[in-house]
């Protein structure tokens, strides 16, 4: 069999660029071990199967934990909490974004300011920080992690979404849709939203990454998942005070962790490449930096 | 430099308003007076944030099976049983008067008193030491690369450049220190991977211990402020006054020198501005890995032990130089770029 009939004739545009297929390569690696890994494991990843920080030995390809767990296990078990938990707050953190910038981007009058006055005084505060309060006061659960990273992405999304928003409000076709009559939420999901899209898609990527690599951040703080979860970020630092008898531990879940990172950020940079070459993204993004987030596919873009 | 013409030839309403007094002058007072505004709202936020307890601080500190007594005795002593807008206010005053409060966990513990401020003298010595000690490796490497990259732009050395920023700007700091300390201890055993020092000592004293944070920290951050100063190298080769120096048959290396780098300096200032904003983040997860023993660690570790006050001090401490470095940054270049002291 020839491995040119394995490649489908029209691959998506940003895979066709060098960034764009290695991306997508790693991204499909690492989310098959995150979601199918478990069905490979050998052994219950809670379970205490011998001496804590054994080397690799037979069942055991990369030794034991801290506890004494198998860590080929944990890697394989890790992922799933990774990946469903950062996926569940780039969905509420887009969708909150979304909500607002085109709110205070469209309706205007005093919703507009109020409503952007507030994302500026998350924007005042570094991410890990304002995570942290939150953290201090309502204490920490999945479902803490996922609104906290919300809270703290979601202002990042709403600029851009309201700047967008109120350059379309004032084509031609947006008016006319006024004249016609039409309610304020047809022209919001029906004129406005299918063509702000593209700094939005371009912008994506960005929103993943940060949100996988807040996460992991607050994981490995111990302000998140508590033990005796498996998860990738939480077995760096469970596993770090034994980095010299040991290193697989705490050596494999960094690396399987980078891999997600990595090639969630090419896939992401390949594809705003290519929705800014065709939407023209980039006067919209030419604003000098409003907030931390699109300044990167602004670079992107040029 | 050119710029000079740009203030004559603007709209009436700003020769008008150059017209008075300096226009700086003006500028600062408002930059000034919007930081103070963003501090007050942060300190609303802060204190607000973290007053948010599902029950009371008290036991948050005691645990859930401590005696009723004891846990009304403790927001008793620490003034947890009155309004909270009152509280606030309370707050606000000391700490305008410098007093940052007590310890609430230490006070819970039956010390009289328990002030935040010495405790957190020494650890904020240290992480400034950190972030300075980063800066002052950041700001050159990330002008040369960024500068190298946007020359060279769709060319090799780009490329490199590039894809690396790309992928180390994709990492946590801790996967990024966590691979640093296998190399440097585990393979080699050439430097120590922890940062331990004995209590109030000050960093410097120690060079050793603060090379693999500074590393953790300058990974991340140059590939974030590289990707920048390259695109802002691009946007000044595009123009038009470069053009026209090549036109009139300057020497590329002078071009690039008097035209480009130049001109690229003012957004790259701005640029550093937003990576001390990565840098508040980067610092708190860099400490906690290597156990340094910085402002960073020491919140994440108040904030593990519901030491309300202690966070609220070391958060308004943030924002605050987070504040000040921002409108040192926006004066910086207004200084360097007159064109956009006439812009608001």
């Amino acid at each position: 069999m020839r491995a040119r009939a394995l490649i489908p004739r029209r691959l998506p545009a940003f895979m066709r660029t060098g960034r764009g297929a290695s991306g997508s390569v790693l991204l499909t690696i690492v989310l098959f071990i995150a979601l199918f890994g478990p069905f490979f494991a050998a052994h219950d990843p809670a379970a205490i199967v011998g001496a804590p920080g054994s080397g690799a030995g037979p069942g055991h390809p990369l030794g034991l934990d801290n506890l004494g767990r198998d860590v080929l296990t944990r890697v394989l078990w890790g992922g799933r909490s990774v990946i469903w938990l950062s996926l569940a707050a780039t969905a509420l953190c887009f969708a909150v974004g979304l909500t607002i910038g085109l709110i205070a981007g469209y309706v205007g009058g005093i919703v507009d300011p109020l409503l952007m006055r507030t994302v500026d005084v998350v924007l005042c505060f570094p991410p890990l920080l304002f995570f942290l309060l939150v953290a201090t006061s309502v204490g920490t659960s999945e479902l803490t992690l996922v609104v906290g990273v919300a809270i703290v992405l979601s202002p990042g999304m709403a600029r851009i979404v309201y700047t967008a928003t109120k350059e379309t409000a004032t084509r031609g076709y947006v008016e006319a849709a006024v004249m016609r009559g039409e309610s304020t939420f047809s022209i919001l999901s029906r004129e406005i939203l299918p063509n702000i899209l593209g700094p939005v898609i371009a912008n994506l990527g960005l929103l993943v990454t940060f949100s996988i690599l807040l996460i992991a951040a607050v994981n490995f703080l111990g302000i998140g998942i508590q033990p005796p979860a498996a998860n990738w970020a939480l077995m760096i630092s469970e596993n770090r005070p034994i980095i010299s008898i040991n290193v697989w531990a705490t050596l494999v879940p960094a690396f399987m962790l980078a891999a997600l990172t990595i090639g969630v950020n090419l896939v992401g940079d390949a594809v705003s490449h290519v929705v800014g070459r065709t939407e023209g993204i980039a006067d919209v993004m030419a604003s000098p930096a409003g907030s931390r987030a699109p300044t990167f596919s602004q670079a992107e873009t040029v | 430099m050119s710029s000079a013409a740009v203030d004559t030839s603007g709209p009436p309403v700003v020769r008008e308003r150059a017209r008075g007094k300096h226009p700086l002058v003006g500028f600062v007072v408002r930059r000034l007076a919007q930081g103070v505004a963003t501090l007050f709202v942060a300190s609303v936020v802060i204190f607000f944030g973290t007053s948010v307890i599902p029950g009371s601080p008290a036991t948050a500190i005691l645990g859930h099976s401590a005696n009723p007594q004891a846990v009304r005795a403790l927001n008793h002593r620490l003034g947890y049983d009155k309004p909270i807008t009152t509280r606030y206010a309370d707050w606000l005053d000391h700490v305008v008067h410098g007093n940052l409060g007590d310890s609430a966990v230490v006070i819970a513990q039956g010390t009289p008193t328990a002030p935040v401020w010495p405790t957190i003298r020494s650890p904020l010595a240290n992480s400034v030491t950190l972030a300075l000690i980063t800066t002052l490796f950041l700001i050159p490497i990330s002008l040369a690369l960024g500068a190298i990259a946007g020359v060279k732009a769709g060319r090799w050395p780009d490329h490199v450049i590039s894809v690396m920023s790309l992928v180390f700007v994709a990492l946590p700091e801790f996967v990024v220190a966590t691979i640093l300390v296998t190399v440097f201890f585990v393979v080699f055993d050439l430097l120590p991977p922890v940062s331990v020092l004995a209590p109030g000592e000050w960093a410097l004293t120690q060079p050793k211990i603060l090379i693999l944070p500074v590393l953790t920290l300058l990974a991340v951050s140059v590939a974030w402020t590289v990707r920048l100063v390259r695109v802002g190298t691009i946007e000044v080769l595009k123009s038009d006054y470069v053009q026209t120096a090549r036109l009139h048959g300057i020497s590329e290396p002078r071009v690039l020198r008097r035209y480009v780098l130049r001109n690229s300096l003012a957004p790259s200032v701005q640029i550093f501005a937003l990576s001390v904003q990565y840098l508040f983040g980067g610092v708190i997860v860099t400490e906690t890995v290597f156990g340094y023993p910085g402002i960073g660690k020491q919140l994440v570790d108040v904030v593990n032990s519901h030491d309300t006050t202690v966070v609220q001090a070391i958060a308004l401490i943030l924002a605050t130089i987070y504040i000040v470095i921002n409108i040192i940054a926006d004066l910086l270049v207004v200084l360097l770029v007159p064109k956009l002291r006439t812009q608001q």
